[in-house]
């Protein structure tokens, strides 16, 4: 979706009111609403998309902790772990629901810990390889996408290939399969900005192989 | 997508969604500076989430542990001096560094961390390098933690693409013209660390003396590791 989440290249949003050693957290409520909202049984791209959905107006007043906020119980009713009366009354009124995971303590111990080396990850297919130039499509979907705006139609060189991953779009139509390489493209910054760039600068997006045509 | 925007509206959820006007597109940045802004509307977000936590943990879905583990994690042990100790190492070791750089998750697994899907990128006298989210704030929390509120901004994700040396002079960096800038959009499940330019004076430092100067924003790329002021070069 053309969504203001979009916001590669956009301009006049003020300056960067950058905090030097700023807190993690700035309220306690953020605290709490960041455990919730990672500790929630889903996955991240759906996550993004429920933020993607607030209202423009919202998303650019919104702390980015409101914006998750907002997102959360948009999750817990579309999901069905909870149910829009019982988000808005704030009680269980159905009782328990056992079908989703309940984050532990030990799983959290391990977030960040190594994973075991795995097996080389699958080698989905490709028509694509590194050196080549390629298009980023000019795709608008309705839906979540992770293919930004300011690269759509423009030309770019594959500098990297990060092996095959989920593709996160809600609709995949016209994509190819679900599963599918990631690639590093890099654009030259004149080609994404024209003569104001500077000719010595680049863009690096990592795009699935659906984003991208050989011209 | 099913749901309409309405629906966050009529969950009550957007208490203070009035009187919303164009200015509010600089609102943003201005919420984000100061502490104190966000407790200008001050019970109503921390009722709110208060009422959800308490709500899913009656429906069974979260272990109020767990959530008090998390956010430990990320406020006090997972952070920037994590990545710190990454960059030291391969200051201090060249081998080290080669293997960073060509390998990162398996380079950053011999100090213990993980969790992530990471890609090195090196900053020299010839190239700097500067990572962004523009879609939503993707950042390599193994390694930095949770990403400071300037680098989730509207301000930082739209112009870092488009006017990399402006956001950099506005952080007090001042490239000269023949440096190249690359930036690093991180649209996929890739994360990005910049391994920043060791600086001159520092041979004698040992590994934990030199992962003190590195800062946060230097391995994102928004400034370079300097000497503190008064230090021996």
């Amino acid at each position: 979706m053309n969504g203001v989440h979009d916001m590669g290249g956009m301009q006049d949003m003020g300056p960067i009111a950058a905090e030097k050693d700023g807190p993690v957290f700035h309220a306690d409520w953020e605290r709490r609403v960041f455990a919730l909202f990672n500790a929630v049984d889903v996955e991240w791209p759906y996550r993004r998309t429920q933020i993607e959905l607030i209202p423009p107006a919202e998303y650019l007043r919104m702390s980015y902790y409101e914006k998750w906020l907002a997102a959360l119980p948009r999750i817990l009713i579309k999901t069905g772990m909870a149910t829009a009366a019982e988000v808005e009354s704030g009680n269980a009124i159905g009782g328990t629901n056992t079908k989703w995971h309940v984050l532990t303590v030990a799983e959290v111990a391990t977030w960040d810990a190594p994973e075991p080396p795995t097996a080389a990850k699958t080698t989905a297919p490709t028509r694509l390889h590194v050196g080549q130039r390629v298009r980023a499509r000019n795709l608008n979907p309705m839906g979540h996408t992770r293919l930004p705006r300011y690269v759509r139609g423009k030309m770019g060189t594959i500098t990297r290939d990060g092996g095959s991953e989920n593709l996160q779009d809600t609709d995949i139509r016209g994509l190819g399969p679900k599963q599918q390489h990631v690639y590093t493209v890099r654009f030259a910054a004149r080609e994404l900005w024209g003569d104001q760039a500077s000719p010595r600068d680049f863009v690096c997006a990592d795009l699935w192989e659906g984003y991208l045509e050989s011209p | 997508m099913t749901t309409t925007r309405r629906d966050i509206l009529s969950a009550g959820l957007a208490a203070a969604s009035a009187a919303v006007t164009p200015s509010v597109v600089h609102a943003e940045e201005h919420d984000h500076a100061h502490d104190h802004d966000h407790q200008d509307v001050p019970s109503d977000p921390a009722l709110r989430v208060k009422a959800l936590e308490s709500l899913m943990a009656a429906k069974g879905l979260v272990d109020r542990a767990a959530l008090d583990a998390l956010i430990d994690n990320y406020e006090h042990r997972t952070g920037p001096r994590n990545g710190a100790r990454v960059v030291a190492r391969a200051w201090v070791d060249a081998e080290y560094k080669k293997r960073l750089l060509k390998d990162a998750n398996a380079a950053i697994a011999e100090l213990g961390y993980g969790g992530t899907n990471l890609t090195v990128v090196e900053n020299s006298a010839n190239v700097h390098n500067l990572v962004v989210c523009t879609l939503c704030s993707c950042y390599p929390w193994a390694v930095l933690g949770l990403p400071p509120v300037w680098y989730k901004s509207a301000a930082y994700r739209s112009r870092s693409v488009i006017d990399p040396r402006g956001v950099l002079r506005e952080f007090g960096v001042k490239l000269e013209d023949d440096v190249e800038v690359r930036v690093w959009d991180s649209t996929a499940d890739l994360r990005y660390l910049v391994l920043p330019e060791r600086p001159a004076g520092t041979s004698d430092m040992s590994e934990a003396q030199l992962a003190g100067l590195v800062t946060r924003d230097a391995m994102v790329g928004v400034a370079k590791v300097l000497l503190p002021q008064g230090a021996k070069a």
